[in-house]
């Protein structure tokens, strides 16, 4: 496996400051390279937590995370993070916030051919004029765009989503996901997301995996969407498929 | 908004009309040269004193701009050396909350002693009254930047931090990208108020330590009698204080931000 989730447990302190409460346990999973694999769960299961754990930002408790044959042992720039929350600095333009991360990824790149690739990655994103805009000039669609194009633009192994589309509305919402999917088609990143909108993990995911409820919880399953792609919002509301997979993953989020 | 700034305006003059009034009304009768001067006096030697700010004769009769000169001079060497000490030293605090704890007893106890209260010991180590006075800044200005940087670098957000480390950013980029910027608004702060402090203890230790400057300028004046030269000097120091308070808060807005 590309990248081997290999018996993964987190465990916090528990809230009396005594013993130590399991979040997850034994999560054990396999992604593909160039595998879209969705994470969905209810909140308090710990999948962010998981998330963060491949991205090297926590140790986890028990078991390791392995990326093509080696141990993670902390946050790299092969690893790059979409943040729920976009995380981009507000101190520095759209231009600058991309500029960084592709700075970070080619040091020996000479300046001209790193403004020419954070500006065809700013481009990518529909954000051509706005590049010298801060941060809290944009509206959240906009600012998760430039996250995306942070993230795509290092060309990393791997994609880590945490709910990216959480706080952007819902119309907005489906324009970004297209333009995941088209970056996401052209690079083949291996992507691991993380989200609780089930319509969105079956429209992204080649696989889908269940979590069950926390604190204590497990792996339940992971399910295969095998809806052909291209995938578009509009063919999928008659796919039976999609209506199975749908109501399932519904059934299973109301039992656990 | 523009008739409530008009209002302002007037207020402002009405008050200074007033107290101008009550003073010379209060110092009417006095001879020249005995009890408290009058606003026309002060006038007066005000213009005597602006039309001719740097002549020099000698060590006792400087002009009022070398003396403001002399004192801006030392408060730039202390202020800067103090300032960039309390970043550098808030910067590491503000980022290890052991370090931080570890320190901050000794910070609380150093902080509210008045900065003229080294004046002693640098006197005696150093033995050079004009550097113990820029050493005076230096601690009348250490203490505010040096608390805001810390709470400042210890404010900034997780997710930044994450991502920097996500990035694999050097050291120095860190630093310069992430953690300054990061931390400017409540630096500048610090900045602002360190500047303030330190402008109120130069006049006190140029009093002590004689020879030029505006403190020592204000007690000279007061030896000789010369009561309508220490006010101007007041108003004057009062003058430059508002300048440099507005010049800090330019630079704080040039690195606010907003989430």
């Amino acid at each position: 496996m590309f990248l081997e989730i290999d018996h993964v447990t987190k465990n916090f302190p528990g809230p009396d400051g005594r013993g130590e409460v399991c979040v997850f346990g034994d999560v054990a999973f396999g992604l593909g390279e160039g595998e879209f694999l969705t994470m969905v769960g209810h909140s308090g299961c710990g999948k962010s937590t998981l998330l963060n754990i491949i991205a090297g930002l926590e140790r986890p408790s028990a078991g390791g995370v392995v990326l093509e044959g080696r141990e993670i042992k902390g946050p790299g720039i092969d690893r790059m993070v979409v943040f729920q929350n976009f995380a981009l600095m507000p101190w520095l333009t759209v231009f600058d916030n991309v500029r960084l991360a592709v700075r970070a990824a080619h040091p020996a790149w000479p300046a001209a051919r790193v403004v020419e690739w954070v500006q065809r990655y700013v481009d990518m994103v529909g954000l051509g004029g706005a590049e010298q805009k801060r941060p809290a000039a944009l509206s959240g669609g906009m600012r998760q765009r430039v996250g995306l194009a942070r993230a795509f633009s290092t060309g990393p192994k791997v994609l880590l989503l945490d709910e990216p589309f959480a706080q952007i509305d819902a119309l907005t919402r489906g324009v970004i996901q297209d333009e995941l999917v088209r970056m996401w088609t052209a690079g083949r990143n291996t992507v691991f997301m993380v989200t609780h909108d089930v319509d969105e993990a079956i429209l992204l995911s080649d696989r889908i995996a269940l979590m069950t409820s926390g604190p204590g919880a497990r792996l339940a399953e992971i399910v295969e969407v095998k809806i052909p792609r291209p995938r578009t919002r509009a063919d999928l509301i008659d796919d039976p498929e999609y209506l199975r997979l749908r109501t399932g993953i519904l059934h299973f989020l109301m039992k656990s | 908004m523009g008739r409530e700034r008009l209002r302002v305006v007037c207020y402002s003059m009405l008050l200074a009309v007033v107290f101008l009034a009550v003073w010379q009304a209060a110092v009417v009768g006095n001879k020249p040269g005995k009890g408290l001067p009058g606003p026309a006096a002060v006038a007066r030697t005000a213009v005597e004193m602006l039309a001719n700010p740097f002549y020099d004769n000698g060590p006792n009769d400087k002009g009022i701009g070398l003396q403001f000169l002399s004192s801006l001079g030392r408060l730039a060497i202390g202020y800067l050396a103090a300032s960039v000490t309390a970043i550098l030293l808030g910067v590491f605090l503000g980022l290890s909350p052991t370090l931080y704890r570890a320190v901050n007893p000794y910070v609380q106890i150093l902080k509210p002693v008045s900065p003229l209260a080294w004046m002693p010991l640098f006197l005696y180590t150093i033995k050079d009254s004009a550097w113990a006075a820029v050493l005076v800044i230096f601690m009348s200005s250490l203490w505010p930047t040096l608390a805001n940087t810390a709470f400042g670098v210890a404010s900034i957000k997780r997710d930044y931090l994450n991502v920097a480390a996500i990035l694999q950013l050097s050291w120095r980029r860190r630093l310069l990208t992430v953690i300054l910027p990061g931390a400017a608004p409540a630096v500048v702060a610090g900045l602002r108020i360190s500047i303030g402090s330190a402008w109120v203890a130069i006049v006190a230790a140029e009093m002590l330590i004689g020879g030029t400057g505006v403190g020592y300028f204000v007690w000279n004046e007061w030896n000789n009698l010369q009561l309508t030269s220490v006010i101007f000097a007041i108003l004057a120091i009062g003058l430059i204080g508002v300048l440099l308070d507005a010049g800090l808060g330019k630079l704080s807005r040039r690195f606010a931000y907003s989430d």
